[in-house]
C-alpha cells in the first residue's frame, strides 16, 4: 500500500524532478498492492472454474500416488539394502516377482489412470460444452502485451482493450489466440491450462469462471526480451455488469477534449496508440479510449494510479526494461495536463 | 611375425593384489616396446598430436567440466537474481543471455560430451580393445567439440551471446526479432556438438561391435556397454533432426530461404516438431550411459551378479526406442488435436515401464547383499533418492491436461532437474569416484567424497524442490524477475540458499580431486573389486591398455580369474606397431587384426580449419566455400597414404 499513497500526490509541486525519483522506487514494490490477502491470485491450487478444478484434483491425486510409489520403491531398497544387508539374496523366483510387480505391474496401472484420467479431463477442460460459447475474443500477444478484441456474433470486433479480460460469470467463452510477431502463451491458472498464440494460426481456449473475482495471468512462452513482465488481468462478473463494461469499451472516449490531449497529440503518442474519438489512431501500442477503467498498466505490472501513469511515461524502461514504449518528459504542466486527461478516460 | 592365438597366461593374479604383473606377464623387453608403440607423444606440440582413447576420453570429461562448472556458476547467478522479487543485480538482456546459455551449455557442452567422455574412456577397456577404431576422428571430434565450446563461451564475455532461449523457438530466433549475432553463434555451436557427437557416436558403434575381446559375445557384454551402444545409435538417429533444423535456421538468417517464416508460408511448428524429435532422445542420450554408469556400479558394490541382465538389456533398448516417439509432449500447448496428443500421453507415460523394471532390477541385485556404502555406492543411492522422483513427476506431466497447467512453469524446471541431476550428474559424479583410481592411479577421499554427495543430495532438493510448488503457484520459467505479492518471493528465496548449498558440495569434490591427484593413496588395480574388463588393466591404464589382449570367458571375466587364479589372453600381436583384435559381431570370435594409426597432428588442423569455417559462416556466407576447401586440404594430409601396415 505504501506505494500508492506515495504515488497519489502527482505532479503538482515544483520538485518534479525529485518526485520522479522517487517514482522510480515505485518499480522495485509495484504490486503491494496486490500483497494483503490477494495470494493465489495466480496459482493453478486456488481454482475459480470447473476446468482449473478438475486439472487440480487430478495434480491431488498423482501427488498422492507418487508419494505412495515414492515411498514404496525408497522403502523396499532401503529395507532390501539396508535392513537385510548381508542375508541372503532373493531366489530367483521372489526377485522375478518383484521386478514384474514394481517394474511392469505398477507402472502399467499408472499408465492406464494416467491415460484414463488424461483422456477424460482433457476432453472436458478443451471442449466447448454444451452451456453455450455465444462469446468470443481475440487475445493478440504483442510483444510485450495483450490485445483484447471482444467480437460479436457475426465475428465483428465490438471493442477493442488490453491486457484487462472481462468475463461474464459462469458462462463458457472462446478465446481465440492469435500472434502477428513471435509466440506467446497465454496462462491464466485460476481458470484454465495455457494455450500458445502462434503466428499463422489460431488456437482455441475456453475460459469458464464459476466465481467473481479478479485474477492474474501472464505470457507461458519465453517471448523476447520483456517476456517476464507480460501479464495480464482476468476480472469475472455477473453478466449485467460484463455488459454495461462492454458497452463503455465499445463506445468512443468519454474525456471531453482537453490540453491533454492537445499534449499527448504532440508528443506523438497518438502514433502509436488509439483514443477513438480523436485524431489518435495508431495500432503499435495498447488501445488507450477506456485506459482508466483498467486496473493495471505496462500489462499488469503497476496498479492504474496517476503517480504510476506519470512515471510509465517519464520513465518507462526503469519500470519494464526493453519496452517497445520510449520515455517522455514533457514540461511539468503538460505532463499534469496529460495525466488528467489520461485519468478522465473512462 | 608370430601367429596370433590365444594362450593361458602363466602369471596367477591372485599372487599379486596391488598389480595383475604386466609386466611379468610377457617380460620386461617386450613391455617396453609394446609400450614405446602405444605411447602418446609428449610436450606442448605433442599434445597436440595424441590420439589415443584414454587421452582423448580424459580430456572429455576434464572440457566437459570445466563447462559444468562455467555453466554451474550462470545457473548461481540465475538464483541470485530471483532470490528476491524485483530484483535488479541482471538486466533482462543478461538474464536471457545466461539463461540461454545456461541450458545450452549444460545439454551439449556439458551432459552429452561428458557421457561421450566417459563412453570413450571405459567402454575400450571394458571391451578389452586396445584402442577405439578410428582414433584420428575421436581426436578430431575432441577439437571441434573444444573450440566450439570456448568459442560459445567466449561470446558470453563478450555480451553478444545468444538470448532466445536453449530451444530457439521461431519466430523469435529469426532474424526479425533476434538481430546480431546470438542466434548465429547458437547455430554454429549446435553444428559443432552435431560433429563431435556424430564422430563420437560411429566411433563408439564400430568399436564396441568389432574390436570386443575375443569371447565377448554380445550376451556378456557389460550392461555399461550396451548403454553406450544404445547412445551411440540413439545420436546417430537423433542428431540429424536437430543438424537440419539449426541448417534451415542458419539459411534462413544467413541467405533468406524461407524455412520459419510465416509470411512466406514457413512453419513456426516445423522449428518445434525438428527440434523436440532430437530434443527430447537428447535427454535419453544423457540417462542411457548413465543407468550403464548405476549398474556398474550396483554390481560391484553388492559384489554379486546382476540381476535380471536381459531385462536390462531390454530396458535400455526399449527406452532407447520409445524416447523416439514422445517428443509431441513438449508441444501440448501448442493446439494440435487432441486425439493426437493422447497417442503421445500414452507413449510418455510407456517409458515408465522400462524405467520401472531398471529400478527393480537394482532392488533385486541389492537386496540382502553385502554391499559397500563406499563413496561410488552413495551417489547411487542419491541417484535413486532424486531420479525416482524426477520420473514420478516425468509420468505427471504426461498427461495432457495437468500439463497445459505446469508446462513452461516452474514445475517443469523442477522435473527437468530431477531428472537430469539425478539421472545423470549423479552417476556422473559417481562415476568419478568409481573410475578415478582407474584413470589416475589415485584414490580419492572418501571422506570428503561423503561430505560432497550428502552436501549436494541436500543442496539440490532444497534448490529445486520448492520449484515444483512455484510452478503450481503461476510462476512461468525463463522470467528475469517476478512482480512482488504473488507470493512466490519465500519458496525463491529458499531455492537460492539451496543453490549455493549444493555449489558448495561441488566444489568439496572438486577440491577432492585436486587434492588426491597429488596426495591420494595410491590406488592398485582393482580397487574396488569390479568384475569388468577396465579393471585388468593397470592403474592409471597401460599406454596399451592390455599388454595382452584378454580372452572372455562370461560376463564377470574378473571374478572368474580370481576364482581360476589364471587367465586366458591373445598372444602374438605385433609389438611394433598398434594392433588390436577384430571379433565377429555377435561371438566376437577371432577375426582379424587391425592396425590402428598413431599420434598426428591433422586431426587437429583439419578441426582448426573447420572451425575457421563454421565461425567464419556467422559474419559471411563466403566462409562456407573457404572452410570447405581447407578442411578438405587438411584431411588430404590426414588421409595421405603412410602404409602403417607395412612391415618396418
Amino acid at each position: 500500500m505504501r506505494s500508492e499513497g506515495k504515488a497519489k500526490r502527482g505532479f503538482g509541486s515544483p520538485q518534479e524532478r525529485v518526485r520522479l525519483r522517487l517514482l522510480r522506487l515505485l518499480s522495485s514494490a509495484p504490486f503491494a498492492f496486490l500483497l494483503s490477502g490477494c495470494q493465489g491470485i495466480q496459482s493453478a491450487l486456488d481454482p475459480a472454474s470447473r476446468d482449473a478444478r478438475l486439472v487440480a484434483e487430478l495434480s491431488w491425486w498423482m501427488f498422492t500416488s507418487a508419494v505412495f510409489i515414492y515411498i514404496v520403491t525408497i522403502g523396499l531398497l532401503a529395507v532390501g539394502a539396508g535392513l537385510f544387508r548381508g542375508r541372503k539374496r532373493l531366489s530367483f523366483r521372489s526377485s522375478t516377482t518383484l521386478v514384474i510387480l514394481g517394474g511392469v505391474c505398477a507402472p502399467i496401472i499408472a499408465i492406464i489412470a494416467i491415460g484414463v484420467s488424461g483422456v477424460a479431463i482433457g476432453d472436458e477442460t478443451e471442449g466447448a460444452r454444451e452451456a453455450g460459447t455465444a462469446l468470443t475474443i481475440e487475445v493478440v500477444g504483442k510483444q510485450w502485451w495483450w490485445e483484447l478484441r471482444y467480437l460479436d456474433e457475426a465475428g465483428e470486433v465490438i471493442a477493442v482493450t488490453a491486457n484487462e479480460l472481462h468475463l461474464p460469470v459462469g458462462e463458457r467463452a472462446r478465446l481465440e489466440l492469435l500472434s502477428d510477431n513471435v509466440i506467446h502463451s497465454f496462462w491464466a491458472p485460476n481458470l484454465q491450462g495455457k494455450t500458445d498464440a502462434i503466428p499463422g494460426r489460431r488456437n482455441v481456449l475456453f475460459a469458464e469462471p464459476a466465481v467473481e473475482g479478479v485474477w492474474r495471468g501472464q505470457c507461458a512462452e519465453f517471448c523476447g526480451k520483456q517476456h517476464t513482465l507480460m501479464g495480464f488481468m482476468v476480472v469475472a462478473e455477473p453478466r449485467d455488469e460484463f455488459n454495461a463494461w462492454l458497452e463503455r469499451q465499445a463506445s468512443d472516449a468519454l474525456a471531453p477534449p482537453a490540453p491533454g490531449l492537445d499534449v499527448f497529440l504532440d508528443l506523438g503518442c497518438g502514433g502509436c496508440h488509439t483514443i477513438r474519438g480523436t485524431p489518435a489512431d495508431g495500432q503499435k501500442g495498447p488501445d488507450l479510449t477506456h485506459l482508466a477503467s483498467r486496473r493495471t498498466i505496462a500489462a499488469a505490472t503497476l496498479p492504474n494510479s496517476r503517480g504510476n501513469l506519470g512515471g510509465w511515461i517519464t520513465d518507462t524502461h526503469e519500470v519494464k526494461p526493453g519496452a517497445l514504449m520510449p520515455s517522455f518528459i514533457p514540461e511539468p504542466q503538460d505532463l499534469h495536463d496529460l495525466l488528467d486527461y489520461l485519468e478522465a478516460l473512462h | 611375425m608370430t601367429a596370433v592365438g590365444i594362450e593361458t597366461s602363466g602369471h596367477d593374479p591372485a599372487l599379486e593384489p596391488s598389480s595383475y604383473g604386466h609386466e611379468a606377464a610377457v617380460g620386461r623387453e617386450a613391455f617396453e616396446r609394446i609400450e614405446r608403440t602405444w605411447r602418446s607423444p609428449a610436450g606442448f606440440v605433442g599434445w597436440f598430436t595424441q590420439v589415443n582413447h584414454s587421452a582423448i576420453g580424459l580430456r572429455f570429461i576434464v572440457t566437459a567440466f570445466v563447462f559444468f562448472i562455467l555453466s554451474g556458476l550462470l545457473g548461481l547467478a540465475m538464483r541470485l537474481q530471483l532470490a528476491m522479487p524485483l530484483n535488479e543485480m541482471l538486466s533482462p538482456e543478461a538474464y536471457n543471455q545466461i539463461m540461454t546459455v545456461h541450458g545450452t551449455a549444460m545439454m551439449f557442452l556439458f551432459a552429452i560430451p561428458a557421457m561421450e567422455g566417459v563412453a570413450i574412456y571405459v567402454a575400450p577397456l571394458m571391451v578389452g580393445a586396445r584402442d577405439m577404431a578410428f582414433p584420428r576422428l575421436n581426436a578430431f571430434g575432441y577439437y571441434v567439440y573444444l573450440i566450439g565450446g570456448s568459442a560459445f563461451f567466449l561470446s558470453l564475455a563478450l555480451g553478444m551471446a545468444p538470448d532466445a532461449g536453449w530451444f530457439n523457438y521461431v519466430p523469435l530466433a529469426n532474424k526479425t526479432f533476434s538481430e546480431g549475432y546470438g542466434v548465429d553463434i547458437w547455430t554454429t555451436m549446435i553444428t559443432f556438438i552435431e560433429l563431435s557427437a556424430l564422430t563420437a557416436a560411429v566411433e563408439l558403434i564400430v568399436t564396441i561391435m568389432k574390436l570386443r575381446a575375443p569371447g565377448m559375445s554380445l550376451d556378456r557384454m557389460p550392461i555399461f556397454v550396451w548403454a553406450v551402444l544404445v547412445m551411440s545409435f540413439m545420436i546417430l538417429f537423433a542428431m540429424p533432426s536437430v543438424m537440419v533444423a539449426s541448417a534451415f535456421l542458419m539459411m534462413d538468417r544467413l541467405v533468406d530461404t524461407q524455412f520459419f517464416i510465416v509470411e512466406n508460408g514457413g512453419s513456426p511448428l516445423l522449428w518445434q516438431h525438428l527440434f523436440w524429435f532430437f530434443g527430447h532422445p537428447e535427454v535419453y542420450i544423457i540417462l542411457v550411459p548413465a543407468l550403464g554408469i548405476v549398474t556398474s556400479i550396483v554390481v560391484t558394490f553388492s559384489g554379486r551378479p546382476l540381476f535380471g541382465y536381459t531385462a536390462l538389456v531390454l530396458a535400455i533398448t526399449g527406452i532407447g526406442m520409445v524416447s523416439f516417439g514422445l517428443w509431441v509432449h513438449h508441444m501440448y500447448t501448442t493446439g494440435l488435436p487432441f486425439m493426437g496428443r493422447s497417442f503421445f500421453m500414452a507413449a510418455s507415460s510407456m517409458i515408465a515401464i522400462p524405467s520401472g523394471v531398471q529400478v527393480y532390477c537394482w532392488i533385486a541385485t541389492l537386496w540382502g547383499g553385502k554391499v559397500r556404502f563406499a563413496t561410488p555406492m552413495l551417489w547411487v543411492l542419491a541417484f535413486f533418492g532424486v531420479f525416482i522422483a524426477g520420473g514420478l513427476t516425468g509420468v505427471m506431466v504426461a498427461s495432457v491436461p495437468f500439463d497445459r497447467q505446469v508446462h513452461d512453469s516452474y514445475f517443469v524446471v523442477a522435473h527437468f532437474h530431477y531428472v537430469l541431476m539425478g539421472g545423470a550428474v549423479f552417476p556422473l559424479m559417481g562415476a568419478i569416484y568409481y573410475w578415478f583410481p582407474k584413470a589416475t592411479g589415485r584414490m580419492l577421499s572418501e571422506r570428503l567424497g561423503i561430505g560432497s554427495c550428502l552436501t549436494v543430495f541436500v543442496g539440490f532438493n532444497i534448490t529445486f524442490f520448492p520449484m515444483h510448488i512455484l510452478g503450481l503457484q503461476g510462476m512461468p520459467r525463463r522470467v528475469y524477475t517476478y512482480v512482488d505479492g504473488l507470493g512466490w518471493g519465500n519458496m525463491n528465496l529458499l531455492a537460492t540458499f539451496g543453490a549455493f548449498l549444493l555449489a558448495l558440495g561441488f566444489a568439496l569434490t572438486l577440491f577432492n580431486v585436486v587434492r588426491s591427484l597429488r596426495h591420494g593413496a595410491v590406488a592398485p588395480d582393482n580397487p574396488w573389486g569390479g568384475s569388468t574388463l577396465e579393471w585388468a588393466t593397470a592403474s592409471p591404464p597401460l599406454n596399451c591398455n592390455f599388454i595382452q589382449q584378454p580372452v572372455v570367458e562370461s560376463r564377470r571375466p574378473m571374478w572368474d580369474w580370481r576364482e581360476a587364479g589364471s587367465r586366458t589372453v591373445v598372444a602374438g600381436l605385433s609389438e611394433d606397431r598398434r594392433e588390436t583384435m577384430v571379433t565377429t559381431l555377435l561371438d566376437a570370435r577371432p577375426q582379424s587384426v587391425m592396425v590402428l594409426p598413431g599420434p598426428t597432428p591433422w586431426p587437429f588442423v583439419s578441426a582448426v580449419a573447420a572451425s575457421f569455417g563454421f565461425i567464419g559462416l556467422i559474419f559471411s556466407p563466403w566462409f562456407f566455400p573457404i572452410g570447405f576447401f581447407a578442411v578438405f586440404a587438411t584431411m588430404v594430409f590426414w588421409f595421405w597414404p603412410r602404409h602403417p601396415w607395412r612391415k618396418k
